[in-house]
């Protein structure tokens, strides 16, 4: 049997998604910022697909900027709001548990002068606004917080971090990449000025996002070159990859309810029978704001990357926190800011389960994992089997 | 990342646990950094008679304990102390960059190993 419990990494592409992008591939395939019929046609596609994802959003279509992901997103909002704003101050505030994109950016602008302050977590893996109130100086120029983060699913108070920032006036950005599919966004309600999303995260096509950014916010551009998207990101439009993220949303969205019971009601019985069959183990996170789709466990004397292989020998596939995962030596930034030790934080595994998978794969799963945890145990020199009882040395 | 012999050495290691009464044990790593390697060894006459490891690590942690251990018996002190790194990640037809640390993990394992018998026997 083959499961694939990694749909926080990325999802498979939805069959009503792939056929609505074919046709721009080969028939309507023209270049949207061509003046003659072949670009009048896509660029017609595009406006379309702006003008579905801004209603799904809640945003204006002339907010909604087309990127290639995430990360690029992620970039742009951080790095064009610091430079724009930069005259009213350098202080910026985010998170300990944020994405790579926006912690590697951070360091960057860090580099240029500014100062960015990172909000903890509490062991529920959420930031608190008393932390954000204190946090903030007369030069907090921006606000970037995750609106669910990829490793163990907290989901962040958005809406009264958006209310706070905008009594402030200050400027609110959030990476939404794995919040998208299973959350209802709505940038007006929650006071969202600035918004990242990746269109893989919910059974769209990889290598396309967006930005939404909220009128009147100045977030001077990333890419330069020609003028597409209004001129604030140069690059040929991917024509094909909007609509299908286009379509991908509107899926999410229009099916999110059911998706979310049947995702959840596999997680929760996962969960449950973890934490009852498997000895030494722990839940990341809390159970209270977690993403539907989202397990993180930490199992005692043994690695992580040692059982993700050991799972995937078995044809589960997962993600691990450990620093053998990542390449270099320290274990996952997110795991440890939840208060685990480095021992916790290398064994650290997680399950992100998604639309297509089944209660039988579930149970599969958790039999498998039964059976890597007590093999790699059985030679782990920290763990040791006394008198049938298990006893940690 | 990791090839097929790499996989099927992890999947199928059969060296692991511990000898009853060994006569040199060599720990190295520790748990903070993410991996931790222990090998026991029998010896009689100078010769390394069984080899047995504990990891706490990786995949590639776990393959190159099983293939240094297999490398092992069978040979002298001296020969097993001739064993390097490269030799364990030429048995296992190449390890990602970033885990050839793994393989030295498990020739400082051997040498610790065979230096806690020699302290033994000096004494």
């Amino acid at each position: 049997m083959r499961v694939y419990l990694d749909n926080s990494a990325t999802t498979a592409v939805d069959r009503e998604v792939l056929d609505a992008m074919m046709p721009y591939f080969t028939d309507t395939f023209g270049n949207p910022s061509s003046l003659h019929g072949y670009g009048r046609e896509a660029l017609a596609v595009v406006d379309q697909a702006r003008e579905k994802i801004a209603r799904l959003l809640n945003a204006k279509p002339t907010e909604i900027y087309f990127t290639s992901g995430g990360s690029e997103s992620d970039n742009w909002a951080l790095r064009g709001a610091a430079h724009t704003y930069q005259k009213q101050g350098k202080h910026i505030i985010t998170t300990a548990i944020e994405h790579p994109a926006i912690l590697e950016t951070c360091k960057l602008l860090e580099s240029e002068g500014f100062e960015v302050t990172k909000l903890p977590v509490g062991r529920d893996g959420r930031v608190s606004l008393e932390d954000l109130k204190n946090a903030v100086r007369d030069d907090t120029i921006l606000v970037s917080v995750m609106f669910a983060n990829n490793e163990m699913g907290a989901i962040q108070p958005i809406a009264e971090i958006g209310a706070f920032c905008r009594e402030e006036g200050i400027l609110f950005h959030t990476d939404a990449v794995q919040a998208a599919g299973s959350i209802k966004i709505d940038v007006q309600e929650q006071n969202i000025d600035m918004l990242s999303l990746s269109a893989h995260k919910f059974h769209g096509p990889k290598g396309v996002g967006l930005l939404y950014i909220r009128s009147g916010v100045r977030a001077g551009k990333l890419i330069y070159g020609g003028g597409q998207e209004r001129g604030f990101r140069a690059g040929t439009t991917n024509v094909p990859a909007i609509v299908g993220m286009a379509k991908a949303l509107e899926i999410s969205v229009r099916d999110m309810d059911n998706d979310n019971e049947h995702i959840k009601a596999m997680r929760d019985h996962f969960i449950k029978r973890v934490l009852a069959e498997v000895p030494y183990c722990k839940l990341n996170g809390g159970m209270e704001h977690r993403l539907v789709n989202n397990a993180n466990f930490s199992f005692d004397y043994i690695e992580g990357e040692g059982i993700l292989i050991g799972l995937d020998l078995s044809g589960i596939a997962v993600s691990s926190g450990s620093a053998c995962s990542s390449g270099d030596l320290e274990p996952s930034h997110v795991i440890l800011a939840c208060g685990a030790t480095m021992e916790e934080a290398h064994g650290s595994i997680r399950f992100s389960f998604g639309k297509d998978n089944t209660m039988e794969q579930t149970d599969y799963a958790v039999e498998k994992l039964k059976e890597t945890v007590t093999r790699l145990r059985s030679f782990s020199p920290l763990f040791k089997e006394i008198k049938g009882e298990d006893t940690y040395v | 990342m990791y090839n097929k012999k790499v996989l099927d050495t992890y999947a199928n290691a059969k060296n692991t646990g511990e000898i009853e009464n060994a006569d040199g044990v060599g720990t190295v790593g520790n748990a903070s950094c993410g991996d931790i390697m222990q090998i026991s060894l029998k010896i009689e006459d100078d010769r390394i008679v069984d080899a047995k490891f504990k990891t706490f690590g990786c995949a590639a942690a776990i393959a190159s304990s099983e293939t240094a251990t297999e490398m092992i018996k069978g040979k002298t002190l001296d020969e097993a102390l001739q064993i390097k790194n490269a030799d364990v990640v030429e048995v296992l037809e190449g390890l990602p960059p970033q885990k050839i640390h793994c393989s030295v993990l498990a020739e400082e394992a051997i040498a610790a190993a065979i230096k806690d018998y020699r302290d033994k026997q000096g004494k």
